[in-house]
């Protein structure tokens, strides 16, 4: 939509300019004079080279000697010039460099900020992908004008200085830069609008091309097993064929465009020199005066280009703004309340008419029951019953629709900022480790001593692993750190919340990765300190559902039963339906190997679980 | 030249010249005509010194006595003309082809460069991080083209501008030139120099700016468990650092070139005063005329472009040449598990046997994770395979596929070792199910519809009612037609994972091996998946990596792993009463159901 310069988009890209420049007056303003030096100097050395060739060259050439006042002034004047515009130059680049980084970092910062502020449900709205770019390329686009600017601007000051220089020297000449230079910006501005769409299409198809690739390399297991490279090639070629003719495109208009804009100003020239010559005849002007003006159409040819390539990213820039403030522009945040409650021993937790929907899709409907101080509550449920949803509501990442949370009573909103992380400590079923060392990612900025955090570990059975680690606690961990598997990195999580030594801890199925030996290891752990927090638990695995007071079955959002495992195991056939999946498989199998096969009778009785470990393995391969 | 088995060549080993020269001649269609593009770079170059000469000519016929002949200008000034225009159109045609060369041929390079990346095993693949292996076919490629669209156009039009401008210079005065040459030469010999410090800057520029993704992504990424432990505050400041310090290496890569850019400038406006001094005196002795001397003047601009964009043009010589060192790289990488193609044999469809000979196998300077495992698998046999984290089974899974080759031994299939079946054979018989259900964006249609391509959306309906999950399929919003999002993350682990399983079902493999397949899959719904599962693959060969008790006894036979050898062997029922591996396993997964 916006890849063609408009005069709307125009508009609005000389808005974004504005803010830029009210942002950063002062920077701007010695960016812009700074150019403005360049630019009349650039005037002033074809001014000097006209004036040496006139007063020395010529004149030593006519009268047959050459006074060492003209010569050295000559050379002073040269020398001088080109030393001012070299500094105007250094100074526009740098100072343009400056203010075009500083507003970048800017934006970054304040996005990444609104990131931080605006609530985990605003975050479930919006793709990762999309916030990223937010932040990275999009507040690049956004200021990418403003590395040409001030040399546009200083291109202005050395097109008027010229101007008037030649209406000066004579008018005829002037005649001829006043038809070259306005033809040579139409030509620009045409170059542009047909480049800039085509510029875009290929820059979307080279993201298209990267997707392609980065998709069928992350897949590549499936792509093997079912023998599909061929699919799969084809399927990149289209659009690296497409990439290629989009790059054609673009290189027929620039190659088109490129020698036009070279070709015009050196026509200028030999305008000039016609022109000239005749002037030169009938005594309108000395021959200084027109190597001056040739001289001068030679510089000022290539600087034109500036005001182009401003507004070639100005389309860009406009998009890459939009979506910048957007984020800026959103709405919405959680507010504090400020009840300070922090009794010591474990929390009591209260889940009062719980609603929650996504869009339209209510998860939640109703939800309702309450957690005793110090007791351990498991919350099960099949896939997609709302378990997730719950465990967010519980730690306040939302807010529900209706209804209330209440952590000693006193409802989670009128908790003040940091309140609730005080007390409880979550264990999502994601595991995210910062970019940090393992010491920063358990403590996250708790001021906590490599004792505590060591007893954490040991408690999460963690401490082996990160022991064999080079650099033991300090080890780096995170996305571009040590490679560790889904099951390690799971028990780093867990130990960051029993650092804490929370008053109510909630684990949504946090052990999945871990293998079953160390899983009972843990579990045995958690239910030997449980005096010290009331615990909640999201699970299948009936080794961690046994480790509950009660049981709180979830079907469909709806809080179906609750109860002791047993109980629910009596009266609610949903649960047993669940919990009992494998043990009713095993029974029948038994029953009908029983009937043929008496050798089996001694497993009549068992159960199952789901996953012993698979982490090293799969990670190593 | 040697590429480490199991790693993808950086290509490090080769020269400069050599990369230029390997990668051209894996480019046909960027060398074909590129003599008439290279006269046509010449003709475009040589238009930069009409103007000077016409200066000359304009000057010396007249201008410096006031009485220029003006018929003979005129004349000249059109001539002049003309050969502008002829040089603009040079260039034009110049351009075309040079783009259509260059993308044709890197369009070549680049779907070569992606299929040999899945021709590599998934072995080599995993020796390099996944965005690095992407960079290889995308970003890496980027970098040749612009250098041979701009840079590489812009060293041989430089070089062709300062040796034009040279001859005319010395046609016109040696004695200046020379003073031309000895101003620039310094600047020549120091330009290298400053191209290192500007490459180590944007080094630091990239570096930093890989540090502050990382630091942003952060406040995406791990949004729930910042808000979960009130960190909004230092993870501000971590983001806040990393942003400032992607800022400072920004503004000081941009004050090295702010300073180098205009040094030219200074060195050209020496030059021009070091001729008008000595011109002045040629010209007293006669040696030089007032058209010749004005003429250098215009002249030194020629010298002041290439100069100027030198650094970035060596700069982007690099980053080609690396990028180019990294495609030829990939493209030299052996297929280390490779089809053998028309050689190959392609055993009929049908039951089929499997026979594991000897086989060992170690990752490379890796002890041995499987050792000499010999075992034969029969016909419509349905065999479990069972062990602790590490003990080969998933090995195993990938020798059987051929993901992987053995160090010794050999792998049978019908009799044929699976190195000479044909790919095309090997992989429509045998289809393994891995435990992570990668999809891929697109809907669930098109997902299954990967698994046989030609399958009509009755067969999908179909496939997916034998295994049990028409009731699922009902229960999605869009039914078939459901997006899946990217990598399939709209749809819940259990489901991706239903998904890959009715992907493979619809290939209609002869041997369906299922690595831990449904274990992300809630109790209720495996249990239904696994019955399903075993009606549809009665009469095929079946190999299941169990996860589960139940697994294991429903198997005709189960294979016990440990430590990387086959310990134990034969049913269920037989094993659990001798001691072992696998009664050990067996009370271990009783107990932990138990505690």
């Amino acid at each position: 939509m916006a890849n063609k310069v408009t005069s709307a988009v125009m508009r609005q890209g000389l808005r974004v300019l504005g803010v830029a420049i009210r942002t950063e007056k002062v920077v701007f303003t010695f960016a812009v004079l700074a150019s403005a030096v360049y630019g009349g100097m650039t005037v002033a050395s074809a001014w000097a080279l006209g004036w040496a060739t006139q007063n020395v060259v010529l004149a030593a050439f006519d009268r047959g000697e050459v006074t060492t006042g003209a010569l050295w002034t000559g050379v002073l004047l040269i020398m001088g010039t080109a030393l001012l515009k070299a500094l105007g130059v250094a100074g526009r680049r740098i100072l343009a460099g400056l203010m075009q980084y500083r507003m970048q970092a800017r934006s970054r910062r304040d996005v990444t900020k609104q990131y931080l502020r605006l609530p985990l449900s605003w975050h479930h709205r919006h793709p990762t992908g999309q916030l990223l770019s937010n932040a990275s390329s999009d507040a690049e686009a956004a200021w990418a004008p403003l590395a040409p600017l001030p040399m546009a601007v200083g291109v202005v000051v050395m097109l008027f200085t010229a101007a008037i220089g030649i209406l000066f020297t004579d008018l005829m000449l002037a005649l001829v830069g006043f038809f070259i230079f306005p033809a040579i910006a139409l030509l620009n501005l045409v170059y542009q609008r047909r480049l800039s769409p085509l510029v875009t299409r290929a820059q979307q198809l080279r993201a298209e091309v990267s997707e392609i690739a980065h998709e069928s390399f992350d897949g590549a297991l499936v792509v093997k097993t079912l023998g599909r490279e061929e699919l799969e090639t084809d399927r990149f070629r289209r659009r690296a064929h497409e990439l290629r003719d989009a790059n054609i495109a673009v290189g027929k208009v620039r190659g088109l465009f490129d020698p036009l804009l070279e070709a015009l100003p050196t026509l200028g020239v030999l305008a000039v020199l016609a022109v000239g010559a005749l002037r030169l005849s009938t005594g309108s002007i000395d021959s200084g005066q027109l190597v001056q003006v040739a001289y001068l159409f030679t510089l000022l040819s290539f600087p034109i280009r500036a005001l182009g390539w401003v507004l070639a990213e100005l389309p860009r820039s406009v998009v890459g703004w939009g979506r910048v403030q957007a984020v800026l522009d959103a709405e919405g945040s959680m507010t504090y309340g400020e009840t300070a409650s922090r009794p010591d021993g474990p929390a009591s937790l209260e889940v009062k008419d719980v609603s929650y929907a996504y869009g339209d899709t209510e998860v939640l409907h109703e939800v309702s029951f309450d957690v005793p101080a110090g007791r351990t509550v498991a919350l099960v449920g099949p896939t997609g019953s709302g378990k997730s949803t719950l465990v967010q509501l519980l730690v306040r990442l939302v807010d529900p629709a209706s209804g209330q949370v209440r952590l000693d009573g006193v409802d989670l909103r009128d908790l003040p900022y940091g309140g609730i992380a005080e007390s409880v400590a979550l264990v999502p079923q994601q595991t995210f480790l910062f970019d940090d060392t393992v010491r920063g990612n358990i403590a996250l900025g708790l001021p906590v001593d490599d004792e505590r955090v060591w007893r954490a570990l040991r408690l999460a059975q963690a401490d082996g692993f990160v022991a064999g680690l080079g650099d033991g606690l300090g080890t780096h961990v995170g996305e571009r750190g040590t490679t560790l598997s889904g099951g390690q990195r799971q028990r780093l999580a867990l130990a960051r919340a029993v650092v804490r030594e929370p008053r109510l801890l909630i684990l949504d199925d946090a052990t999945s990765s871990v293998d079953p030996q160390v899983e009972a290891r843990i579990l045995y752990g958690l239910r030997d300190r449980s005096q010290a927090s009331t615990v909640v638990v999201v699970a299948y695995r009936m080794a961690t559902i046994a480790l509950a007071d009660e049981v709180v079955f979830l079907d469909r959002g709806r809080v179906a039963d609750r109860g002791t495992h047993a109980e629910l195991l009596d009266r609610c056939p949903g649960y047993r339906d669940l919990v009992t999946a494998y043990e009713r498989e095993e029974l029948e199998r038994a029953t009908l190997d029983t009937d043929t096969d008496t050798d089996t009778d001694t497993d009549t009785d068992t159960d199952t679980d789901r996953r012993p470990g698979l982490e090293e393995e799969e990670i190593r391969a | 030249m040697t590429v480490e088995s199991g790693r993808i060549g950086a290509g490090a080993e080769r020269s400069a010249w050599g990369v230029v020269r390997q990668g051209l001649s894996l480019t046909p269609e960027f060398r074909k005509g590129l003599g008439v593009t290279l006269v046509l770079a010449v003709i475009a170059t040589s238009g930069k010194i009409i103007v000077p000469l016409a200066v000359q000519q304009t000057i010396d016929t007249g201008i410096a006595t006031g009485h220029p002949d003006l018929p003979y200008i005129t004349r000249m000034v059109a001539v002049c003309a003309m050969a502008v225009l002829l040089t603009a159109a040079a260039a034009y045609l110049m351009n075309v082809r040079l783009y259509k060369a260059t993308e044709s041929s890197l369009a070549t390079l680049r779907v070569r460069g992606f299929r040999h990346v899945h021709d590599l095993s998934v072995l080599t693949q995993n020796t390099e991080r996944r965005g690095a292996l992407v960079s290889r076919v995308t970003n890496d490629i980027d970098q040749i083209s612009t250098f041979m669209q701009w840079g590489g156009l812009m060293i041989i039009m430089a070089f062709g501008q300062l040796i034009i401008a040279s001859v005319l210079m010395f046609v016109y005065s040696w004695q200046l030139t020379l003073l031309v040459w000895a101003c620039f030469v310094p600047l020549m010999i120091a330009l290298p120099r400053f191209q290192r410090w500007l490459s180590a800057a944007y080094t630091r520029v990239r570096e930093r700016t890989g540090d502050m993704l990382a630091a942003v992504s952060e406040s995406v990424v791990g949004a729930a468990v910042i808000r979960a432990y009130a960190t909004e505050r230092r993870t501000a400041e971590r983001i806040d650092q990393a942003v400032d310090a992607n800022k400072a290496a920004q503004v000081k890569a941009q004050t090295i070139v702010g300073f180098v850019f205009p040094l030219t400038e200074i060195v050209a406006a020496l030059a021009i005063a070091g001729i008008v001094l000595l011109g002045v005196r040629l010209g007293l002795s006669g040696d030089i005329t007032a058209g010749q001397l004005v003429a250098f003047l215009f002249l030194i601009t020629l010298f002041v472009a290439p100069m100027q964009t030198a650094t970035e043009v060596l700069n982007e010589a690099q980053n080609a040449i690396a990028g180019w060192r990294r495609v030829l790289g990939v493209i030299d990488t052996p297929a280390d598990v490779a089809d053998p193609g028309d050689d190959g044999t392609a055993p009929p469809r049908g039951p089929i046997s499997v026979a594991f000979e000897d086989v060992t196998f170690a990752y490379p300077g890796g002890p041995p994770v499987l050792r000499e495992v010999t075992v034969d698998i029969p016909p419509r046999s349905r065999l479990a395979v069972v062990g602790e984290t590490g003990s080969g089974k998933t090995t195993f899974a990938k020798l059987l596929t051929r993901l992987m080759d053995p160090v010794s031994g050999r792998v049978l299939v019908d009799g044929h070792d699976l190195r000479g079946v044909r790919f095309s054979s090997l992989r429509e018989r045998i289809v393994m199910v891995p435990q992570d259900g990668f999809l891929f964006d697109g809907t669930l249609q098109e997902n299954i519809l990967y698994g046989k391509p030609s399958a009509t959306r009755e067969e999908i309906t179909l496939a997916l009612t034998e295994l049990g999950l028409a009731d699922w399929l009902e229960g999605l919003p869009a039914g078939l037609d459901t997006p899946v999002g990217q990598r399939g993350e709209s749809l819940s682990a259990g489901e991706r994972q239903l998904v890959a399983l009715a992907r493979a079902y619809l290939a209609d493999p002869d041997l369906l091996l299922l690595d831990e397949a449904t274990s992300a899959v809630d109790p209720a719904t495996e249990v239904r998946l696994a019955r399903a599962l075993e009606g549809v693959t009665r009469g095929r060969t079946a190999v299941t990596i169990a996860h589960r008790l139940s697994t294991a006894e429903n198997a005709d036979e189960v294979l016990v792993f440990d430590g990387g050898r086959l310990v134990q062997r034969g049913p269920h029922a037989e094993l659990v009463g001798e001691p072992g591996v696998y009664a050990d396993l067996h009370a271990s997964w009783i107990s932990a159901a138990r505690s």
